[in-house]
Formats: structure tokens, sequence, C-alpha cells
């Protein structure tokens, strides 16, 4: 996996031959490089920093949280006091509770504060609570990077080398996640341009490995997508839904779930049903949280920080 | 593995799995190709077909929603009488009865109520949460 190093990379190593470390500079990170070891992946791709968020519920009411709006806007005051500013922003879904179009231009103007280089997302059930997600399209159905969205609203983009993709699995569902025929058939034709090397970003609402399908955190069709994605080097998929952090390693494909900035939920099989989880008011803050993602380059893969709410 | 819905996973058992899966089509544009297209397209086919074994049906007008589960899953009621659905969870459900009416989302604590003018048996689901099963056995009255 690790490349040979390159012309440049030698120069660059020769330049500094006498003192036996080489330092690089990628995405404004420093890193070392040791004589004799591997170079950086060089100019192929380029380190990437980004956030999610996801599950903030705008409109839910009950125990479990009794001011989702707040601690959405928590989360968006953290993103923003973040020492770097990232590339973009993906909420991943159930951005409202019941998908009225008062929650949706709450949710927007909140989504709208954020300092980053672009805010997307993707839906969730709740955001398409009677069966379609025509609200969530007429409100967020816009792509990302001029990229526009297809059918139910996925889409993809490139950044620094690596590849997107924001899918659509909590639509018109029988309850597990469901991608469709028409989505995976605009997968094949969405990765088929695309450089064996390229790293891949999946986002999805629903987890897109078995979770615990016996609560629908499963996607009954991802193994269609993700074998699509068999030829690439490292494919990460980022996730909500659950309300919890889990990560799972199958193959190629890290798995990755987030926790909601609305209320927690129960571990899988920790209560007769999933649902929201009403925790000691003290411990709220720190079930709920942001993830900071970073690609980097020298390894190809992301590394995700999931830090919870500081209230 | 404990069933998520324990009553509807006895009706399911009870042979009416692909009956359960036609009502779902019926919201769900994107069903199987498992799923019988007749079914889907004809509210009117799955009440009549429903009439085979299922698990005994419960005489009440009221429903509760809780642990994401309609109990009881299976009432039946006269014609002209309301039926209550209460909804027991913190989350949200709706109820959307197979060639009947769909109710708008109910936050916890709310309820919705429905009254059915023609006997049959009717199917409905929860949108947001498709596993969630129930029937509703409408007699003369």
């Amino acid at each position: 996996m690790a490349p040979d190093i390159d012309r440049r990379g030698f120069l660059k190593c020769m330049a500094w031959a006498g003192t036996g470390v080489v330092w690089t500079v990628a995405g404004g990170v420093l890193s070392g490089c040791q004589l004799g070891a591997p170079a950086p992946a060089g100019p192929r791709t380029r380190d990437l920093y980004f956030v999610q968020l996801s599950d903030s519920h705008i409109g839910f009411k009950g125990p479990a949280n009794q001011d989702v709006t707040s601690t959405f806007q928590l989360a968006i005051d953290q993103v923003n006091a973040l020492p770097s500013r990232p590339a973009f922003v993906m909420h991943t879904g159930d951005l409202t509770h019941l998908s009225t179009a008062v929650q949706f231009d709450a949710v927007a103007q909140m989504m709208g504060t954020i300092k980053s280089g672009g805010v997307f997302q993707v839906p969730g059930e709740h955001d398409a609570v009677t069966g379609d997600d025509k609200a969530y399209l007429d409100a967020f159905g816009k792509g990302a990077f001029g990229r526009a969205a297809a059918g139910t609203g996925y889409y993809s983009f490139d950044l620094n080398g690596v590849h997107f993709l924001a899918l659509v699995n909590a639509v018109a569902t029988k309850g597990m996640g469901h991608l469709g025929p028409d989505q995976l058939d605009w997968i094949q034709k969405d990765l088929a341009g695309l450089s064996r090397e390229t790293p891949i970003v999946v986002f999805a609402h629903v987890p897109l490995f078995a979770m615990y399908p016996t609560w629908g955190w499963s996607t009954d069709d991802a193994v269609q997508a993700l074998s699509m994605m068999k030829r690439f080097p490292a494919v990460t998929c980022l996730n909500g839904h659950v309300h919890q952090v889990m990560s799972k390693v199958e193959g190629n494909v890290t798995f990755h779930t987030a926790r909601a900035t609305a209320f927690p939920q129960p571990m899988p099989g920790a209560a007769p049903a999933p649902g929201p989880l009403t925790v000691p008011s003290q411990l709220l803050h720190q079930s709920l949280g942001i993830r900071e993602a970073r690609y980097v380059a020298a390894s190809e893969r992301v590394a995700v920080i999931d830090d919870t709410l500081k209230p | 593995m404990t069933p998520i819905c324990p009553r509807a996973a006895a009706v399911l058992a009870g042979g009416l799995a692909g009956l359960a899966l036609a009502a779902c089509g019926g919201a769900q544009p994107a069903a199987s190709a498992a799923t019988p297209a007749a079914a889907r397209s004809s509210p009117a086919a799955v009440a009549t077909a429903t009439a085979g074994p299922q698990a005994a049906p419960v005489a009440t007008a009221s429903v509760d929603i809780a642990s994401f589960a309609f109990s009881p899953a299976v009432i039946t009621v006269r014609t002209g009488v309301p039926v209550t659905w209460t909804n027991r969870d913190q989350d949200a459900h709706t109820v959307a009865i197979t060639g009947a009416a769909v109710s708008t989302p109910m936050q916890g604590g709310d309820t919705y109520t429905h009254t059915f003018s023609q006997p049959g048996t009717y199917w409905y689901i929860c949108t947001i949460h498709p596993y969630m099963h129930g029937m509703v056995v409408v007699t003369a009255g």
C-alpha cells in the first residue's frame, strides 16, 4: 500500500539529508518523515478536515431533551469555535423531528450560521415522516459544491482528491435502511470514472453495516453498494440514526456511527425498543456531540475525533 | 435477540408475513419485487385476503403505542365506533391505514382518532418506523 518514494519526495529528502528528518506541510499540518521511511502519498490527495453533525431532531419534545434547539445551537457554537475551519460540515440526517415546514426552516436558519466551506446534509426518516422526502427536498435538495442532487436527494462531490458520496437510505424503507435500485444504479455510474486509488467517504443516515438489524439499525441493500467499492483502497462510511458512537472495520471499509445533538439512544439490545433515552440532566451533554474528521493523505485514511458537547 | 414487537411478530407468525409486506407496499414505492403487485395496488385485495389464520382480535376501540409497538396489535370494532391511538412513547409515530387514512405524526402523549365506516380488515403501519404493524377488523355496526 505504501507508495514508492517519487522524484519530488526524493529531492526533498536529499535536501534535508543532513538532518535525517523531513518535515512536510499538508493541509496546515506538520508531519515528519524519517529518511528511509515511506514518503507521503504524494500530490494525488491532500489532507482535508471536515465535521459531521447528526440527529438534531428539531421539534422533538420529551423528557429525553426538553430543548433540542439549545443543544443543536451548542453543537454549532462548538463547530464555530474549532481551531481550524472545516472544509465542510455534513449533517447526517434527522434534521427535524416531524418534517414540518417550520422545523425545516428553523434548522436551515441555524445551519446557515455554521462557519465552514459549505454546509450539506442527507435526510433521516424523521425528515420524511409521511413516507416521502418532498418537503426535505424543497428545503435542502440542492447537492453540494455545484453538484446537483438526484432522485431522493443523493449526490457526490470531490475535494482534495477524495470522492464523497451523500446517500439517502432512510426514505421509503421497510424499517431498515434502504438505498433502492435507482440509487444503486446511480452509485455505479458515479463511481465508474474514478481511478482505483481514490479514497471514498460515504455519508448516509442509517448505518451501512448490520449494527443491530432487530431495531432496523442496518441497510438491507448496503452490501450491493459496498461491493461496487471493493476496488478502492479505503472506504469510510459515516452515519447517524443510532445516536451513539460505534466503529467497525470490514475489509477495505471502516464504519463510524455518530452521536446526536438531540438525545441519546440505548445501546443495541439494552432496552425493549430503540428511541429517546432519558439520562440524568447532568449527563445529557456528554451523551451528545459533534465529530471532527480528518482525511490524512499520508495514510489515505480518515481519522475521527468524537467530541461531546461542552455545556 | 428480543423481537422489537412481540405481538406483531405473533401475528406475522400466523402466516400473514406476505400480507404484512403488501401492507407496507402501499406506503412505499420502492417495494421489493417479491411483493405481489396486485396486493400492493389494491387495498381491497389485502382486506379480503386477511381472512386467514391470525391472532384473536381484541374487542376494544383504544390502541396504545408503546415501546415501538401497537397494543393490542389486532383489534375489532363495529362501524361508526371511533378508534383512538395514544402515543405513549417519547418518539413520534404515525398511523397509516391501508385504504383508509393516514394520521399526522403524533408526538409523545398525542392521540389520533379514526372512525371506520365500512366493514373489513384494515392493516396499518407507522410510516416513520414501518416495522410497526397493527390491524383493525371492522364489523357491521
